[in-house]
């Protein structure tokens, strides 16, 4: 078996990464059905997204908006003519049995995308080029009832949903991306990245992952280092987190390169990426590649955007994801690691949006990406699934403002986050507040000073580090919800100390 | 007195005059197709509930005093092939046996809006593919000059009926002369108008690019007023054309064609036609030039390459359009037994449900789409279309209107060419070249062949939105015939067994 390591010196691998994004406009690509996620089955379809004989399309103008700005936020060309064109194979969850979809007239083309990634080495720059960036439909969801599997083969019915049949879908073709090395994986898990910020960005689409509104599928192969060849390649299909795809593409590159080492033949095919073992699959074969049969859609006119409409969209390009991240890495003043960790861990946005409602900088992201990421981790949620950041920023200015110690705000975001409210119903139910009230402290630290007459001298005497055991006796007989801070000042002015 | 054999406009005079209600009316053209449709077999479904509740509430209205269109109360034979809600839409295929559409096509709608009353679905060719309504998987409909013989196709069973007084106007689809050519051989008026002017949205697709829908009637204002109604934008369909519809009534009624120009397409006329046929045309030509217009002889020679053309765009789209009869949602299913999979079964529902002429086209379009094929075939087809249009635009720099004969022969036997697709097919040279170049086309008779005494008809065609220069042109012939034989062209038909008229 050789590890990823012993591949890479052997093996150069090849990348091309296929990103799906589901756009978020109101209504589907061709009709105007709601696109609303989670509806009961079939609600949202009409005789145009059900394929209905006689039934026509018609292009949603907003979902061609929406494609170019991904096309110019990707610096692309946007095509002055580009058509539709009809994808033709039989599958149950596709209403017309042809998705109707772009071919050699894509609305985008010819862009790129800079990605950074850290190494040992340092940080490492590289450029991934885009062929082409289309538009297409959706298909609907079939559920296969009965079998071990939950797959098709075996199971005793299906269930077909065409709810997300007809949904506006954007598909974005890297060119083959060559010269990353043993940094492929993480050179594909930081394009998606990249290009999932630049989506939000544009507000374009939710994507969301784990609601399927960003699938990348990834083609991998492997060549002798230096040979000039290319080797044939595998397609991952649908890897639906950041962190799967950098597993799968590395458990492809291992998998190519055992075999490859070994004599033996990679079979073009479609793979499957499987969560728990972090390997993937085969799916169906692409020995024989299927032909689709792909011609210009009759029933759709040609799309034809204005250099004006062009223009007005370019001027609605938000800031670039990686120019908001260096601006706000100036203005928080954190170092390059911990920006770093921020991204990775998906809550720079999160972060940011903390701060600008008022919370403190240093608070907002120590809370994020400490005692709430360790919550979640331990949940198996994401962080923002755990608690709105409304009460992340009600609960930090609790600290800044003296009225919560770190101490008693961990009990209260427990609370939050076991739905007991916000963090100040939270408090008041369960009594956690600071204790700054000087003559219920005094009558503390009276009984302190009674429980260890000894201390009590020795700090009379001078010995002020002696204090902390008096201190600490106040913090504990109030259940630790004493001002700290104050039962110090208040015990050395007694015992005749300056604090 | 019966009103059968009257025009529509008489029609709609007679129930604007109350002289009749709506419900007489309708009640009298289902007399009609009970006592003849047994023979002829024009209509697949008949609504009688629902056309003769839409009758009174017409009548309601206008004993209301509400203002009505020209059209309220007049009865019509709808193609199976448009999608009406809630009633039985086979497109002449067991396919589709059973399914009822949710909802009306744009064209069903605009005729709702005008109150027209539709009696019935009418028989076609399967798919709408077919020249003589012999390939419908119900069976064939009957000319009514002579039952022995085909009332064409694919729209066989809209032109019979209308020949056959069982409706006075219908609505027919022409992908490569499917209205032009029944109407010849049925002996009335058919109008496939240009592509885009009449909304596809409901229409179910054979060939997308080329199918648009269009009348039937027994005179040309007729056609043009039912046009009319049909006519304009339609949102729902993409490629529907957003500028002013002409004004077809008035243009078919005014009869004067002095110093049009009249181009003879070269390519369209001499050899290939019935001699019947071919006398006819220049009778008719002769007419035109007594009438004041001016004939002038033009070239198309890229028409010679729009068969073989055709005959690669339209299965290729049918083939894609065709997909989506799978048996998954709607319609025949077959081999569901639990135990074989959803391919399987649609392969076999498929195998069932779908006629001979519906698979030999998906087969030859799916082999033309195939990747190393496609630009041979589909690409060098797209690339005559444009050399087509091409040869039209050049041809009406000369001429006003373009004509020839729409058919090379009268209504041949039924049986006659089932087996043999290519003496079938070539049934459309002359309709052909208008749909692949989108433009508009009229069919109208003009006499008897002198061999069989059938109909032959007279196409005349115009450019494309120019659909107001086919009445104009239709209309005069039209008078001038009907004043030449002292009497309407359907008079000559002979009396069909049991007719009420
Ligand atoms: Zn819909």
């Amino acid at each position: 078996m050789l590890t990823f390591s012993e591949a890479m010196t052997k093996f150069e691998p090849t990348l091309g990464l296929e990103v799906h994004v589901e756009l978020n406009t109101k209504s589907k690509m061709f009709c105007g059905c709601a696109t609303e996620f989670g509806a009961a089955p079939n609600t949202q379809t009409c005789p145009v997204c059900l394929g209905l004989p006689g039934s026509l399309p018609v292009v949603n103008k907003r979902a061609i908006e929406s494609t170019i700005l991904i096309g110019l936020a990707l610096n692309c060309e946007i095509a002055p003519f580009s058509r539709f064109a009809r994808k033709n194979y039989f599958y149950p969850d596709m209403p017309k049995n042809f998705q109707t979809s772009q071919y050699d007239e894509p609305i985008c083309k010819n862009g790129f995308l800079d990605v950074q990634i850290e190494t040992d080495e340092g940080p490492k720059k590289f450029r991934i080029e885009i062929e082409r960036v289309h538009m297409e439909e959706d298909t609907g969801k079939s559920s296969h009832v009965g079998g071990a599997t939950g797959r098709i083969h075996g199971a005793e019915y299906s269930l077909l949903d065409y709810n997300r049949a007809g949904i506006p879908l954007i598909e974005i073709v890297t060119k083959m991306i060559t010269g990353t090395g043993k940094y492929a994986p993480q050179v594909a898990r930081a394009y998606v990245t990249e290009l999932r910020d630049i989506v939000k960005s544009l507000q374009v689409s939710d994507v969301r992952m784990e609601q399927g509104s960003l699938r990348c599928d990834a083609n991998v192969s492997l060549a002798p280092i230096s040979s000039g060849k290319l080797g044939t390649r595998s397609e991952t299909k649908n890897v639906n987190s950041l962190r799967s795809i950098e597993r799968a593409v590395q458990s492809e590159i291992e998998r190519h390169a055992n075999l490859l080492s070994k004599g033996e033949r990679v079979v073009q095919e479609t793979r499957h990426f499987l969560e728990d073992s972090g390997l993937t699959r085969p799916g169906r074969s692409k020995e024989q590649a299927e032909d689709y049969r792909y011609f210009p859609e009759p029933d759709l006119v040609p799309v034809a955007p204005t250099k004006e409409l062009i223009e007005s969209l370019r001027k609605k390009l938000p800031e670039k994801p990686s120019e908001r991240r260096k601006r706000l890495q100036q203005e928080w003043n954190v170092p390059d690691k911990e920006m770093t960790a921020m991204v990775n861990a998906d809550l720079l946005d999160t972060v940011a949006q903390t701060i600008e409602a008022g919370a403190e900088k240093t608070l907002a992201r120590s809370w994020w990406m400490g005692e709430i990421s360790r919550i979640a981790n331990e949940k198996n949620v994401v962080p923002t699934q755990l608690i709105a950041i409304n009460d992340v920023v009600e609960l930090i200015n609790l600290i800044s403002t003296g009225e919560l110690t770190d101490k008693l705000a961990r009990q209260v975001l427990a609370g939050v986050i076991d739905g007991e409210g916000n963090p100040k119903s939270v408090m008041e139910k369960r009594g956690l507040k600071v204790v700054s009230d000087d003559s219920a402290l005094m009558q503390a630290i009276a009984a302190a000073i009674a429980a260890q007459p000894e201390t009590a001298e020795k700090v009379r005497a001078g010995n002020i580090p002696a204090s902390g055991a008096l201190i600490g006796a106040v913090m504990k007989s109030t259940g630790g919800q004493a001002n700290a801070a104050r039962v110090r000042e208040l015990l050395l002015k007694h015992l005749g100390q300056q604090p | 007195m019966s009103l059968l054999k009257k025009t529509a406009t008489e029609q709609a005079q007679a129930l604007a005059a109350k002289q009749i209600s709506a419900t007489e009316l309708v009640q009298e053209h289902y007399a009609q197709i009970k006592a003849v449709d047994n023979e002829v077999k024009a209509f697949l479904y008949l609504d009688e509930k629902n056309a003769l509740a839409q009758a009174a509430t017409i009548d309601k209205k206008r004993a209301a005093g509400e203002k009505l269109s020209p059209l309220a109360g007049i009865p019509l034979a709808l193609k199976d092939v448009m999608a009406q809600a809630n009633v039985p839409t086979t497109c002449g295929s067991k396919i589709l046996e059973g399914w009822r559409p949710p909802y009306d096509a744009t064209l069903v709608t605009k005729l709702k809006a005008n109150d027209v009353v539709i009696l019935g679905k009418t028989n076609m060719d399967e798919f709408a593919m077919g020249s003589s309504t012999e390939n419908s998987a119900f069976g064939p409909t009957h000319n009514p000059w002579d039952l022995t013989r085909i009332p064409g196709g694919s729209s066989g069973g809209s032109a019979a009926a209308v020949a056959a007084f069982e409706a006075p106007i219908s609505i027919g689809t022409d992908t490569g002369g499917s209205i032009r050519q029944p109407a010849a051989v049925c002996g009335i008026v058919g109008v496939k108008p240009t592509y885009g002017s009449v909304s596809r949205y409901g229409l179910i697709a054979f060939s997308s690019s080329l199918d648009q829908a269009g009348p039937f009637a027994r005179t040309v204002e007729d056609a043009a007023m039912v046009h009319a109604a049909i006519a304009g934008f339609d949102p729902k369909d993409s490629t529907s054309i957003n500028s002013p519809v002409p004004d077809f009534v008035s243009a078919a009624r005014k009869k004067d064609v002095k110093g049009l120009k009249i181009g003879v397409v070269k390519e369209l006329s001499g050899d290939g036609y019935q001699t019947g046929v071919a006398e006819k045309f220049s009778q008719t030509l002769d007419l035109l030039v007594s009438l004041g217009a001016q004939i002038v002889e033009v070239s198309c020679p890229n028409f010679q390459y729009a068969l073989a053309a055709y005959y690669l765009v339209a299965p290729s789209e049918c083939s894609s359009n065709l997909a989506r009869f799978d048996a998954m949602r709607y319609g025949l299913r077959v081999g569901d037994d639990g135990q074989r999979s959803a391919e399987e079964v649609m392969n076999l529902t498929r195998q069932a449900g779908f006629g001979r002429e519906v698979k030999r086209r998906i087969i030859l379009g799916t082999y033309a789409l195939s990747s190393g094929y496609y630009d041979a075939y589909y690409g060098s087809a797209q690339k005559v279309r444009t050399l087509i249009k091409q040869d039209f635009d050049n041809a009406f720099k000369s001429a006003d209107v373009l004509v020839s004969p729409t058919a090379p022969t009268t209504a041949f036997k039924i049986g006659e060419k089932a087996n043999d697709p290519l003496a079938m097919y070539l049934n459309d040279i002359a309709t052909i070249p208008v749909n692949m170049a989108g433009i508009c086309g009229l069919s109208l008779p003009n006499g008897l062949a002198s061999e069989d005494q059938l109909p032959s008809g007279f196409q005349i065609m115009a450019p494309a939105m120019a659909d107001d220069r086919l009445y104009l042109v239709g209309g005069a012939i039209e008078a001038a015939l009907k004043d030449k034989w002292g009497k309407p062209f359907w008079e000559f038909a002979p009396k069909l067994k049991g007719s009420k008229c």
